[in-house]
């Protein structure tokens, strides 16, 4: 069967999130291609909205993708969901799609639901696996789907052809295939309707200008203990020290001390670092959707008894106030300087 | 301006989430339920949008009888009026319920300028009952909405992805959904309550739809539930502290 995913790219590479879709995507379309009457040109097809030029072409044949539509900036400029979701319809009729998956991205979501609008079919977001129930092509689905931002799991039946899925990016590795596919590019023409490019974003650099804090390496995590908007300060020297960005609990956000934007958890971002260090963080469940799918996990707290101690690997008994500062000055010992 | 909100009534989970014996349900008995995270600020941003350009917020939900206490906790913030598409308890999807909204934003005349949801329920997070509604009321939809500015009839809308930011400009009548963080949603007043205790809720009971996504049970993943291993105490630990993380490779 064919199976196409929506690839997001980010300064020419495909990102993260749509590495663990393709491989999702890929998983989908092998099950079937094990299949006896297998049709030629079946696969993973990527789906792209760029220049032709700039295609990842490597990237994608490693992951084992053999087509990639190309809509190109002259034909559709900037990101329009409902213009990104017209483009995906047309496709699914053109190949006979028995799936399309995407990463459950906010941009992933948004255009998979227009696109499950458009064509009256079911969308199933956060998905972590689909297999075939019945025979292939018959459009039957056994699903695990994330719900309450991954604290837990629903096995779900889906009765629809193609499945609209979008992929949990933290619940899907990224993984080449053992063999790469040859990759043929064709440039793609969207024949848009009207109102279709209605919405459409205008981009602008935001405020954090530097490292997102859904990419960064390291974040530096304050809660409550922080005791107010003032004690931010040693947490943002160390996370300048360790190249990485401060990210923060909901109460923090809902006190008005961080702006919301630095949110961890399940109403702010999912976080996927190599470290996360949670200073004065109790670790409310919704707190730990978000940074459950960090690495290493390290609490600094003055409670020995905090939730947050039974999802991290190491923990420092004692008061974020003391303990930073102390940190900072000794990282700085080693000749680390911002 | 006539803004419609629609509201989920969801769990307060706490510490964990545990699943009923027969793996249909969330087990409630020892939680509260609020209204889901982000349509609390819908809400909230619904009424500074008419506080600043007049107009009425209406709100709604679907949910069993016990949803009318998120409708009057909605009213007591400033909502004029709440209607409630009462459900026998079985889980409606997100297509449904889509069909239920969009059938009571045309029951109503002379019609809604702006609808507000969240960008995702909190417990099901299927991520399109919004944009659902849009489509059938043939009306523009952004979604993961951080911030609203409406002149003449002109929405300015603007959000983050993965680090900067995306504007969007589009007219009204709209469908937004908005995240945690456009607003600060403020506390309720005693008058607010008083006045929210008596209001009349209005009542439909739209029947029940199978989507073609259909739960079959709900469970929570196993994890393995780690205890740290404490480093030590206080500043004394940052010796510790300071070779573990070299260790774990991020000391630059």
């Amino acid at each position: 069967m064919t199976v196409l995913c929506l690839v997001e790219q980010d300064g020419g590479a495909v990102t993260d999130a749509s590495l663990r879709a393709l491989t999702f995507a890929r998983s989908l379309a092998g099950d079937a291609l094990l299949a006896p009457s297998t049709p030629p040109g079946a696969g993973t097809a990527a789906v792209l909205f760029g220049e032709a030029a700039g295609v990842p072409a490597q990237t994608l044949a490693s992951y084992g993708v053999s087509g990639a539509h190309v809509v190109e900036p002259g034909q559709l400029a900037g990101y329009a969901p409902l213009a990104w979701a017209r483009v995906l319809a047309a496709l699914i009729s053109e190949t006979g799609a028995s799936a399309v998956v995407a990463a459950a991205t906010d941009r992933g979501n948004e255009v998979m639901a227009h696109l499950g609008a458009l064509t009256g079919l079911p969308m199933a977001a956060s998905c972590v696996s689909a297999v075939p129930a019945g025979p292939s092509g018959s459009g039957q689905w056994r699903l695990v789907r994330q719900r309450w931002a991954g604290l837990l799991l629903e096995d779900a039946v889906l009765d629809a052809a193609p499945a609209l899925l979008t992929v949990a990016i933290d619940a899907v590795q990224p993984v080449p295939a053992d063999t790469p596919a040859t990759l043929a590019v064709q440039p793609c023409q969207p024949e848009l309707a009207d109102g279709d490019l209605t919405v459409r974003a205008t981009e602008s650099a935001g405020q954090s200008g530097g490292i997102s804090l859904a990419s960064a390496r390291v974040v530096v995590g304050g809660g409550r203990g922080v005791g107010g908007p003032d004690g931010f300060a040693p947490l943002e020297e160390l996370a300048a020290l360790l190249g990485g960005v401060v990210g923060v609990s909901r109460v923090v956000t809902s006190e008005g001390w961080r702006p919301h934007s630095q949110q961890v958890g399940q109403t702010g971002t999912k976080i996927t670092p190599e470290l996360y260090l949670a200073c004065g963080i109790s670790g409310a469940i919704q707190h730990i959707a978000g940074c459950a799918s960090a690495k290493h996990i390290v609490a600094v707290n003055k409670d020995p008894g905090a939730p947050i101690l039974a999802h991290a690997e190491y923990a420092v008994i004692g008061d974020l106030h003391e303990v930073i500062p102390a940190l900072v000055t000794a990282i700085r010992a080693r000749g680390v300087s911002t | 301006m006539e803004i419609l909100v629609c509201v989920k009534r969801v769990p307060v989970v706490g510490g964990k989430i545990v699943v009923t014996a027969d793996g249909q349900e969330i087990d409630t008995r020892m939680s509260g339920f609020a209204i889901s995270p982000h349509e609390e600020c819908a809400v909230e941003e619904a009424i500074q949008i008419t506080e600043r350009l007049g107009g009425a917020v209406s709100v709604l939900t679907l949910g069993p009888a016990a949803a009318a206490d998120q409708l009057r906790d909605a009213l007591a913030l400033g909502a004029g009026r709440a209607v409630l598409l009462e459900t026998d308890g079985r889980e409606w999807g997100p297509v449904a319920t889509a069909a239920a909204i969009v059938a009571q934003a045309r029951r109503h005349t002379p019609g809604y300028d702006l609808l507000l949801l969240g960008n995702e329920a909190a417990d099901t997070g299927d991520y399109q009952v919004g944009i659902r509604v849009a489509h059938a009321l043939g009306w523009p939809c952004v979604t993961g909405i951080k911030h609203i500015e409406i002149s003449d009839g002109v929405v300015r809308a603007r959000r983050e992805y993965r680090g900067s930011e995306e504007a969007f400009e589009f007219g009204l009548p709209a469908v937004i959904t908005v995240k945690e963080g456009i607003n600060l949603p403020r506390y309720p007043s005693l008058p607010g309550r008083l006045r929210a205790k008596r209001a009349a809720i209005e009542q439909h009971e739209p029947p029940w739809e199978a989507d073609s996504l259909r739960m079959v049970g709900l469970r929570v993943p196993q994890t393995e539930r780690k205890q740290a291993t404490v480093l030590g105490t206080g500043a004394d630990a940052v010796p510790a502290l300071v070779a573990l993380l070299d260790e774990l490779g991020v000391l630059p």
